[in-house]
């Protein structure tokens, strides 16, 4: 579904992703780890056309994506939804999900995305009228992940949705993950630090460090491997 | 108290302040958006009232009515700066975008001291009468003395630019990408806002409300040169920022009280300091309460 082929990226002079090749297949959950500063929110963003590669190919269904402008992009169903959350902070909370379906004309559809996105959380519905700046953290990263799914997208990018976040919270967006996964038939590719919780979740993963990918596995081998368990779990 | 002079200068005062108001609108959206004063939009102004000039100079010679000339002049200027505006934005700002903020501000300057000299060059340094396109009412006879028609017009057409905006802002596809894209620009852009598109928008829209305004003062002053948008562009910027740049009612607000503190200062103490006491004002803003009477504090982005 998604394909990377070499792709280089820059920012000024400085190169954050020296040739990264991965594929994602279609109705995976695809995990991203590695350390800070390897590249991952890089990748992701490369993928979305915010920071276009320099060099490399990006294919999305075969068709090349790596020259597209960022809103042609989201037209074709991939969606991000951003490390650090970045609601819209003088938006109302309704206001944010209507921004998440800009690109849909169907409100009949649109409507009844709304209703089950309130239902995975309630919490939103009931602050509906609230302006999105004034959320707590957890609910923040809730409507964030609502909002993406309000677009309908067909490859949903997370990119650290467990960051500071309570243990509690973070059980739950898991949950919700999985669960848009295996209901919507949604692909994911999530990018995490958390690496115990990423490879729990995942098929499969890929491990990044100083802008290349350094290793690829199912994600119940890579928990088993010696190299990541030292680095990433901490075991 | 003489209340006659005190309404007479309440009036002066709501004129400027309208007249500031249609050109700090454009300050403050295209601040909103891209963080950019955009010092070139007094000359836009400028540029819509020669537009005006020249279009009801023609068709008063083809001998058309006053009503259509000024409808007629009024859309060619409105027409003819949004295409300046648009057009600067491309070549001026645009390639600036992710250069450091000081840059494009250097290349507004740039833009302002170009179109100046272009109409300086293209035109002449002499005022230019400009014709009364309004029309006397009948109505407003018994008080000409104190309010002119030319006065009416200018409230009306303000009032009417404010609520179309706030309803575009508030309820269009296009005015929620404006508001997303000024919240958040990246973020605009991974929900599916063309955030090019929006910015051209903003620009035209800014640069159509200040070429109204432009054609209006004219219209009320009876006279124009290429020097009339600087200063009405940096009053209008001194509005904005009183108001709380980036804000849209407090760009309204803020040229209204603006209009009405140089309107009464002069009345009240003397005409040669008009532009002391807005500066003064500014100062006296900035020191107190440097985002404005409206505006909001810089939250930082997470």
């Amino acid at each position: 579904m998604l394909e990377l082929k070499n792709v280089q990226t820059f920012y000024g002079n400085i190169q954050a992703l020296k040739g990264i090749s991965l594929q994602i297949a279609e109705g995976e959950i695809v995990t991203l780890i590695g350390a800070n500063g390897a590249g991952k929110t890089t990748t992701l963003m490369s993928v979305c056309g915010i920071v276009p590669p320099r060099a490399g190919e990006i294919y999305f269904e075969g068709q090349p994506i790596h020259h597209m402008p960022a809103n042609k992009i989201v037209s074709l169903g991939i969606c991000q939804v951003p490390e650090g959350r970045r609601i819209f902070p003088y938006l109302t909370v309704l206001e944010n999900l209507d921004m998440g379906a800009f690109l849909r004309n169907d409100k009949a559809e649109i409507k009844r995305d709304l209703d089950y996105v309130f239902s995975l959380f309630p919490i939103l519905a009931e602050r509906r009228n609230q302006a999105g700046g004034t959320l707590s953290g957890g609910e923040q990263q809730m409507l964030a992940i609502s909002r993406a799914l309000m677009a309908r997208p067909r490859l949903l990018l997370l990119d650290e949705p467990s960051l500071g976040l309570a243990p509690l919270v973070v059980k739950q967006i898991f949950e919700i993950i999985r669960k848009v996964n295996s209901e919507n038939k949604t692909t994911i590719f999530l990018v995490e630090q958390n690496a115990n919780l990423a490879l729990k979740v995942a098929h499969r993963g890929y491990v990044m460090e100083n802008g290349k990918i350094t290793m690829t596995d199912t994600a119940a081998n890579l928990m088993a491997n010696e190299e990541v368990r030292k680095a990433y779990l901490g075991i | 108290m003489d209340f006659e002079y005190f309404f007479e200068l309440f009036l002066g005062g709501l004129t400027r302040g309208s007249i500031y108001a249609l050109l700090a609108l454009g300050y403050t959206m295209v601040y909103g958006i891209i963080q950019l004063i955009n010092f070139a939009h007094g000359e836009i102004y400028m540029i819509g009232a020669f537009t005006a000039l020249i279009v009801a100079g023609v068709l008063t010679l083809m001998g058309w009515n006053q009503v259509a000339i000024l409808v007629i002049a009024s859309i060619a200027a409105v027409v003819y700066s949004s295409a300046y505006g648009f057009t600067a934005e491309k070549i001026a700002y645009k390639p600036l975008r992710n250069a450091p903020r000081l840059s494009a501000l250097i290349s507004a300057i740039g833009v302002s001291l170009f179109l100046q000299n272009y109409v300086l060059l293209a035109q002449t340094s002499d005022f230019l009468p400009f014709p009364n396109l309004i029309p006397e009412f009948e109505f407003l006879k018994p008080v000409e003395h104190i309010v002119r028609s030319s006065e009416i017009v200018i409230y009306l057409t303000t009032a009417i630019v404010m609520v179309a905006l706030t309803i575009l802002i508030k309820f269009t596809r296009i005015g929620k990408a404006m508001r997303a894209t000024a919240q958040d620009q990246q973020m605009a852009m991974l929900v599916g806002v063309d955030v090019d598109r929006v910015i051209s928008v903003t620009f035209i829209i800014g640069s159509a409300t200040a070429a109204l305004g432009g054609v209006l003062i004219a219209s009320h002053i009876g006279q124009i040169n290429f020097y009339i948008g600087f200063i009405a562009g940096i009053k209008a910027f001194v509005a904005a920022v009183l108001g709380g740049i980036g804000s849209m009612p407090g760009a309204v607000l803020g040229s209204l009280v603006l209009g009405w503190t140089e309107s009464f200062f002069t009345g009240y103490i003397s005409s040669d300091y008009e532009d002391v006491f807005a500066f003064i004002f500014l100062v006296l803003i900035l020191i107190f309460r440097p985002s404005g009477i409206l505006g909001r504090k810089d939250t930082d982005k997470v």
